[in-house]
């Protein structure tokens, strides 16, 4: 599986996970984000961001109690709690966001 | 694929004397194709001696992380109607009271959408949809929220809260079940809905210790009504029951638990400070004695399946507790849910983290002193000290 962009092949799982975490920049993200319906907003980027940030350094990815934790110590309670993640990414904050900051799917349920 | 359908193992369920869910599928066959491709899954199956589904999948409703259950079959190629089978959880009401139009409009919703197949009720305490295919869920989900129905709870989020007939119709109701129920459900929609705990957390009630919806052995936290004070007794009924010529000693006196029955005459003892709250002597004499009148409800903490570790029974946390408002409640539940958001592991129950971490440092996290209720069973190892008998030496 995977999609073309820019002229580049990108291969992704079934489900439309990058494989590879180097092949990800800030225009693909952008592009995988337009293909979930969403548009990447400022609020939009926090979340990618921490999620990338996070995963380099522990090679997985947060659980979602971690980014609510997270989210609420860096951004404050307003955007540090699971409805306004929901906001953003409606199918479900792991597994959208994930998917936009080129994570592997998470395997938890959300 | 054709369209003949021949199930000679399914067939067998259908003969013995019990309801069969075989019968039931195939009358839906006959209107539902995929229905027909789940029978024929399932005799491959029963055949075969394996199962053909994947476990699991991305499925879910915008703006919610639970209440669907994604399916797929293995053999999507032989079987097609089955190639999604996504299991939809709906909100049941407190006590699962239902009119026949609600009943009826759930049913034309879900025949609209899906295979037409429900389970009324599943152990989760909901109403479930049994299959359908991606494409229909958010088209139900609209029409479900459009007649005011909701979706439940699934993955690691509070399940939907579910609880006995209670007041409603009982007479050995000590809380009203139905209530708190409402009440959880309706102040817990964040949990409900986007799961963002450990695992799965799920609250039973249960109006009197005859636990109809299994809190002490389903939930990890089961909320299950009971007395303080003394049973009352209608020693007139009681006469009654012994003057039909019924066998008091056998069918009561002898099978109190801890023996604190006594007769004299046509005259029933109870010592109640004995009674451990079992019901049977109330069940059995429902007519002469009754639940005492101080009433609220004992928390328990910890029950599941046997998936990780192995199956627990839930413990006894709070013994006694006022039932008037739901303040403490509410305040009970949120520090539990702080202390297993600190301290719980990736898909760890409450009870199997409060069998790792300790009771001791459990209950300190949450602001409860121990009492003697908690206790599973006494002491047989005489070399512990307690830490006031250190300081009694010093
Ligand atoms: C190796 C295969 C499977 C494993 C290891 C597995 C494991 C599990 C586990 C751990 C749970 C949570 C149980 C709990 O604590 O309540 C669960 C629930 C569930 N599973 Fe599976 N499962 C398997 C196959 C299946 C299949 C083939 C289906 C359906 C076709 C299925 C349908 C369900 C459903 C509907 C629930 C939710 C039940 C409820 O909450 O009442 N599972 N499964
Ligand atoms: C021989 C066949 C089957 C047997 C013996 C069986 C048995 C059971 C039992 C005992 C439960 C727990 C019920 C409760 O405690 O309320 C259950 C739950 C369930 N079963 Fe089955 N089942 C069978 C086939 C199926 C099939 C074919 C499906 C779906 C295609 C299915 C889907 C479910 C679901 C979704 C639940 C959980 C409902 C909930 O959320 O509570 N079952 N089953
Ligand atoms: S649990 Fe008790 S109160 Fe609830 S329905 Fe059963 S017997 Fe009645
Ligand atoms: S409720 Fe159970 S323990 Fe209590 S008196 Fe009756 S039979 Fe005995």
């Amino acid at each position: 599986m995977g999609f073309e962009f820019n002229g580049k092949f990108y291969e992704t799982d079934d489900d439309g996970y990058l494989t590879n975490l180097d092949d990800w920049n800030q225009e693909v993200a952008n592009y995988i984000a337009q293909q979930e319906g969403i548009e990447m907003t400022e609020s939009h980027w926090e979340v990618v961001n921490f999620l990338r940030d996070y995963y380099s350094e522990y090679k997985i990815a947060p659980m979602i109690k971690i980014l609510i934790k997270e989210m609420k110590k860096m951004f404050g309670p307003e955007k540090g709690n699971n409805a306004y993640l929901y906001q953003l990414y409606p199918a479900g904050p792991a597994l959208q966001a994930c998917k936009i900051a080129g994570l592997p799917k998470p395997t938890g349920c959300v | 694929m054709s369209d003949d359908l021949k199930t000679p193992l399914l067939d067998e369920l259908e003969k013995g004397p019990w309801p069969s869910f075989v019968k039931d599928l195939k009358q839906m066959a006959s209107k539902k194709p995929m229905v027909k491709d789940l029978l024929r899954q399932l005799e491959k199956s029963y055949r075969d001696k394996r199962g053909y589904w994947k476990h699991g999948g991305l499925v879910g409703i915008m703006g919610y992380g639970g209440g669907v259950i994604g399916r797929y079959t293995a053999l999507p190629d032989e079987f097609p109607g089955v190639s999604h089978f996504h299991t939809l959880r709906v909100n049941q009401p407190s006590g699962w009271f239902y009119t026949s139009k609600a009943l009826n409009e759930l049913m034309d919703i879900w025949d609209a959408h899906g295979s037409g197949l429900l389970n009324v009720h599943g152990s989760t305490g909901d109403l479930v949809f049994l299959g359908t295919v991606t494409d229909e869920l958010e088209p139900t989900f609209r029409d479900l929220t459009a007649k005011d129905w909701d979706l439940g709870g699934s993955g690691s989020d509070l399940r939907t809260p579910s609880c006995c007939v209670g007041p409603a119709r009982c007479e050995n109701a000590c809380y009203d079940t139905l209530a708190l129920t409402y009440d959880l459900t309706h102040k817990y929609q964040d949990e409900l809905h986007r799961p963002m705990f450990n695992y799965k957390y799920k609250i039973k009630m249960s109006g009197c210790p005859n636990d109809c919806t299994a809190a002490i052995a389903r939930s990890d936290m089961g909320i299950i009504g009971i007395w303080k004070d003394d049973i009352q007794v209608d020693q007139a009924a009681f006469a009654e029951y012994v003057d039909s010529g019924m066998d008091i000693q056998g069918s009561v006196v002898d099978k109190c638990p801890t023996g604190c029955i006594s007769v004299e005459g046509k005259e029933i003892k109870i010592d109640n400070s004995n009674c451990v709250k079992c019901m049977h002597c109330i069940n059995t004499l429902p007519k002469a004695l009754r639940v005492g009148k101080e009433r609220g409800a004992a928390v328990t903490i910890g029950a599941k399946a046997p998936i990780v570790e192995g199956a627990l029974f839930g413990s006894v946390m709070i013994p006694f507790m006022k039932m008037d408002n739901f303040e403490d409640m509410h305040d009970l539940i949120e520090r539990i849910w702080e202390f297993w958001d600190e301290h719980g592991k990736n898909r760890e129950r409450i009870g199997e983290c409060v069998e790792r971490i300790g009771l001791a440092t459990f209950i300190e996290g949450i602001g409860l002193d121990p009492v003697p209720q908690m206790v599973k069973q006494p002491r047989d190892n005489p070399y512990i000290f307690y830490e006031e008998y250190y300081e009694e030496e010093s």
